[in-house]
């Protein structure tokens, strides 16, 4: 199963029609293998209904749905099914079955040997940060929020699957909490090189996680790009509603000292001592915020001992305007 | 009851053990083929109810009428048909546990929560997999909770089958009224009672143990 890391998921023109309404019209794009995609959008914008139709939850009405250039509806759903990984809310635990029983739910499904499964078991609880020593026998009434949706993705990647659909997963876990399973879930990603499709109706997660972002309304493809791109040039006056009058802020997370303006042609003697020394992996927001601490109109940029040029407050508020 | 008679002559007991282990045997023997007769034929009906939903008013309708007909009343409208036999006693008491049998059984599985469905179809269970990996052990504790309240009824309904030959410890207790003999009447109606009390609590072990789970949520 190496070598089947990512997997690309093609939509092409899909469309799920209910009786009284149209839940995802002429739906077309790609899901990049090895990349996180996000599906985001107010409630009722088909994202959900996109997400199932990938595992064929949900069939399409009309439209083709391929994953690596396979029409998935040529093949048998359950089949299918177990080579997705599947996260949702409230997680889905089985009551009955202990974390580790849990985790090996799909390995067992598809006959792996007992000493195969352990071992996977074992490794995966140990990938989603929950001890097996600690965790393995207990049952899922004995975990807390958090631990459960770890549980969850470790399941949902027992069998390495080449993508993984998450629906809204970190929707029920308080914030503390979901700022470290997104930092976890990039960790891992970056990792196995999982295919993710994400659906969220948070624009802040989307932004954060996603390698490329679909904003989708009523069905809809409204836009579909890079979060940067999203928050600096937004499609149209939803898309900028939506991402917030924020969003030149949100951006500054997105972008680095190293890739901004900086001024060489300062010397550095001549720069105010008291100003913030930068580096240039920091992100514009970490630089703002020193600045604005400081209270300096400026930073040092400095690469190890290397003296790169400063970086004015002026300059990132200018980037902040950029998309107005 | 004679004059200056003791209420229980253990004497008598002393010297039927035999018949009483007899009589125990056949209460058992006729509660367990009642029960598990009977569970089958709900796990059927269950399943059909529950895929074809519309089904559930007409089946609930035939058990509830069934489990209205007085015991006495059932048996003796069986006789004709079926003759003093373990059949008639065993028709007679099958029916009755479908009502409560079918209730619970659709209850727990319908009671599986729509998220961890969702998840196990997600994953890639197959249907009978998820009925049987994780719809029927979760609804093990309510339908294990029915077959308490059905074996309990069937413990009491088998004294009325001594009526047709039937009985346990009832035909213990027909003989006892019949002969104005209070001891042989006490000990059938204690054991039977003493029987019922054992089976529950024989069920309340094995739910436990069957589902571990339950006690921590």
């Amino acid at each position: 199963m190496p070598g089947e890391r990512g997997a690309t998921v093609e939509f092409r023109d899909v469309t799920k029609q209910y009786a009284d309404q149209v839940a995802v019209d002429g739906l077309s794009l790609t899901f990049p293998a090895g990349k996180i995609s996000i599906l985001v959008g107010p409630s009722g914008s088909g994202k959900t209904t996109s997400l199932k139709m990938v595992n064929r939850l949900i069939e399409p009405t009309s439209g083709t749905i391929l994953i690596n250039g396979h029409d998935i509806m040529q093949e048998d759903p359950v089949q299918l099914r177990r080579r997705i990984g599947y996260v949702i809310q409230q997680v889905g635990l089985f009551p009955h079955q202990t974390t580790a029983e849990n985790v090996a739910t799909v390995p067992r499904l598809l006959g792996w040997t007992a000493r195969r499964i352990d071992a996977r078991v074992a490794e995966l609880l140990a990938l989603v940060g929950l001890d097996p020593a600690r965790y393995a026998k207990r049952y899922p009434a004995q975990l807390s929020g958090g631990e459960r949706q770890r549980a969850g993705v470790a399941r949902a990647l027992a069998a390495e699957p080449p993508v993984m659909l998450m629906d809204e997963p970190f929707g029920a876990v308080d914030p503390i909490v979901r700022d470290r399973l997104q930092s976890e879930l990039l960790r891992i990603q970056r990792e196995l090189g999982t295919t993710i499709v994400f659906v969220t109706h948070d624009i802040d997660e989307a932004i954060r996680l996603g390698d490329r972002v679909a904003i989708m309304r009523d069905g809809r493809l409204i836009q579909y790009a890079p979060p940067g791109e999203l928050l600096a040039h937004p499609a149209d006056d939803f898309v900028a509603q939506f991402t917030g009058a924020d969003r030149g802020l949100k951006r500054l997370e997105l972008l680095t000292v190293g890739g901004a303006d900086v001024d060489p042609s300062v010397i550095r003697e001549t720069v105010d001592p008291s100003a913030p020394v930068l580096r240039p992996s920091m992100t514009l927001r970490q630089a703002l915020a020193l600045m604005l601490q400081n209270d300096a109109q400026l930073g040092v940029v400095v690469d190890g001992d290397r003296y790169l040029g400063i970086l004015t407050l002026a300059k990132i508020g200018k980037m902040i305007r950029s998309d107005a | 009851m004679t004059e200056g008679e003791p209420l229980i002559r253990w004497d008598w007991i002393a010297g039927h053990l035999d018949e009483i282990a007899f009589r125990l045997g056949q209460h058992v023997e006729l509660t367990l083929i009642a029960v598990g007769a009977g569970l089958l034929i709900a796990f059927g009906l269950s399943l059909l109810i529950l895929r074809t939903p519309w089904l559930e008013a007409p089946i609930t309708w035939v058990t509830g009428t069934l489990y209205t007909i007085p015991s006495l009343a059932l048996f003796a409208l069986l006789v004709p048909v079926t003759g003093l036999s373990v059949l008639t006693a065993e028709i007679g008491l099958v029916s009755y546990t479908l009502l409560i049998l079918i209730r619970n059984i659709i209850r727990g599985i319908r009671g599986v929560p729509a998220d961890v469905r969702e998840a196990a179809v997600g994953m890639g269970y197959t249907r009978r997999q998820l009925l049987w990996r994780i719809e029927v052990p979760l609804a093990l504790a309510v339908i294990i909770a029915g077959v308490r309240l059905a074996t309990i009824s069937t413990i009491g309904l088998v004294t009325v089958t001594s009526l047709i030959g039937q009985g346990g410890f009832g035909f213990l207790i027909l003989i006892g009224i019949q002969r104005f003999f209070s001891t042989e009447l006490i000990v059938g109606a204690v054991l039977s009672v003493a029987l019922a009390i054992c089976a529950d609590a024989l069920l309340v072990l094995l739910q436990r143990r069957l589902t571990p789970w339950a006690r921590l949520a």
